[in-house]
């Protein structure tokens, strides 16, 4: 868990001062006891920036390996252990510098109790307050990560009743049935049956089930028969599909949102007659799906022609195989072509 | 009385040319698949009443009505649009949402004859002013450049300069008018995107490739094109705080 610069920065100056009076307060008191001014404070520095290394290195164990409930007894032992081997070290050393003084050996055996006891203490405060202030932040991270996987989910699913419903496409062929009823009450009851089929199709399916491309098909034609009552001559279709495609698999669903994005920038960026291709071939054993459209390109631009309902369709895409090149959308001329690369789940 | 159906679906047409058959007393006289054979009809019929389609190809109903300059009195058709349907709520101007049967059609040319007598002209302007502010409306302009229609994509823009009563709109191909107000450019466009810098300039902060000062306190923007635009002292701080700087 890597703290920001700022929070860093924090620390070590919260540090600095802390030891900056640890040390002086140390250095006063040696010198009140009647010690040279610059004995008091090698020992001090010598005493208190061993001190502040083990107390750095134990900060910076628990800001990665932050201890559980059950852990605190080993950070105690661990906090003596370290208390004593820095004892010794700074022993050591004191030892080597200022046995010139004096009887200063003596008065370092007497003191080493003492000594034992801040730096246990000092330790220890630090210990706390570190597991403490780390405890908090990963508390806080982890609420932020909760409010925001409730926030997505809510809005996934917000979107998905929606999309499955279809709105503007159901309220309009509904408008059609209805003029049709007037006019040609044949057509007006094959259009119930499609529209039902076509809704029943959506409702049943699961966003996870995988359905061969002939399914799909199926389902897209009812989709594609509807929309050309609405259109009339305004929409025609060409459909090639290979024959080695036809029992590949891909996700349930899935093509409705494209071709539907083809429609819409077709229909709604040019006023005559609009082309939609839909080709299948097979390539490395993945299914290529290609679904074009003509559009114009003086009156849009392709990247808002990518708004409509692809970008639900590449998460997709995504969720299922992590991968972001299995929609590429391409713009030529007045030619605006959607490719959908379906790797072939082994067994699925 | 004159009336035009603009409806991109035929069938969509033929349901309310089925239903105008009981109001002998209006007679249709066009017929329109899209915004700009609406245009066209609307100002060689001069109509009273036009039942009017929202989603619709290459400009929409709003884009549409925003075209002409006294647009006649409407009923607007429209299958879903929530969006749409608040701005009508909040400008009491009919609608009829898709399906819709004789009777509730009766009502709504009930409501038009008798509310012919008062305006409804503020009504139908002050609803163009919200219904330009949809997300969808918002990426792109539509003005008219002569007889010609012009959809400008936004990010396109330059920058906008006010012109008296109208707005000169910099963009690639030369500048066109738009009868708007700053303010209303202002609101509209994307505050990320388009940096009031001036009382009369609103520039696109994508083509500003340095900002130098100018006279006293004020500065000015060089564009990658080399055009130069005025920023005062409240400008400059508001491009400063969208730049981030």
């Amino acid at each position: 868990m890597p703290a920001s610069p700022f929070s860093a920065r924090r620390f070590l100056i919260t540090f600095s001062i802390a030891w900056l009076v640890l040390m002086a307060d140390h250095a006063i008191l040696l010198y009140w006891f009647d010690f040279p001014l610059k004995a008091a404070i090698i020992d001090s520095i010598i005493s208190n920036i061993p001190l502040l290394g083990v107390c750095l290195l134990v900060m910076n164990t628990i800001r990665y390996y932050l201890p559980g409930r059950e852990q605190y007894m080993n950070i105690l032992i661990m906090c003596i252990v370290l208390t004593i081997l820095w004892l010794l070290f700074s022993k050591w050393l004191l030892e080597l510098s200022l046995n010139s003084f004096g009887d200063y050996e003596e008065f370092l055996h007497r003191s080493l109790i003492i000594r034992f006891s801040i730096g246990f203490l000092v330790l220890g405060i630090v210990t706390m307050m570190g597991i403490n202030w780390f405890t908090w932040q990963e508390q806080q991270k982890t609420e932020e990560r909760k409010k925001d996987a409730e926030k997505l989910a809510r809005e996934a699913e917000l979107f998905k009743l929606r999309q499955q419903l279809q709105p503007h496409f159901l309220f309009n062929s509904l408008n059609s049935i209805n003029a049709l009823i007037g006019i040609r009450p044949e057509e007006a009851r094959k259009m119930v049956q499609q529209l039902s089929d076509f809704l029943r199709g959506t409702i049943k399916k699961e966003e996870t089930q995988w359905v061969s491309l002939m399914e799909e098909m199926q389902y897209l034609q009812l989709y594609l028969d509807i929309e050309k009552v609405r259109f009339g001559n305004r929409l025609a279709t060409v459909i090639e599909i290979e024959e080695e495609t036809q029992q590949m698999k891909l996700p349930a669903l899935l093509l409705q949102p494209v071709v539907e994005n083809a429609i819409k920038f077709g229909l709604y960026d040019t006023t005559g007659e609009t082309i939609i291709r839909l080709e299948t071939r097979k390539q490395e054993g993945e299914l290529i799906i290609k679904v074009s459209n003509p559009f114009d390109p003086e009156t849009s631009s392709p990247k808002q022609g990518t708004g409509f309902g692809l970008k639900s369709v590449q998460r997709r895409l995504y969720l299922l195989f992590a991968r972001h090149d299995l929609l590429v959308t391409e713009a030529k001329e007045n030619i605006f072509t959607t490719v959908v690369k379906i790797p072939q789940m082994p067994g699925a | 009385m004159k009336a035009i159906i603009i409806d991109d679906e035929n069938l969509a047409r033929s349901i309310v040319k089925e239903y105008l058959q009981r109001h002998p007393q209006l007679e249709l006289v066009a017929e329109c698949g899209d915004g700009f054979e609406g245009i066209k009809a609307i100002q060689q019929y001069q109509p009273d009443l036009i039942f009017l389609d929202i989603q619709m190809p290459k400009i929409n109903g709003f884009e549409m009505l925003e075209l002409i300059e006294q647009p006649p009195a409407v009923i607007f058709t429209t299958a879903f649009d929530e969006y749409a349907i608040k701005a009508f709520e909040a400008h009491a101007i009919d609608y009829l949402l898709k399906p819709f049967n004789q009777e509730r059609f009766d009502k709504a040319i009930a409501k038009w004859l008798e509310q012919k007598t008062t305006s409804t002209e503020t009504a139908t302007q002050e609803l163009l002013e919200t219904a330009s502010q949809s997300p969808s409306q918002s990426n792109r302009i539509v003005v008219k450049n002569g007889s010609k229609i012009k959809i400008i994509p936004v990010h396109d823009i330059f920058y906008l300069e006010a012109a008296d009563d109208y707005v000169k709109i910099h963009t690639p191909e030369g500048y066109f008018l738009k009868n708007k107000t700053m303010n209303h450019f202002e609101q509209v466009l994307d505050g990320q995107q388009f940096v009031r810098s001036h009382r009369s300039y609103i520039v696109n902060v994508q083509q500003i490739t340095r900002i130098d000062p100018y006279e006293k306190d004020n500065h000015v923007a060089i564009l990658r094109t080399g055009a130069k635009v005025p920023v005062s002292r409240g400008g400059y701080g508001k491009l400063k705080s969208v730049l981030g700087l």
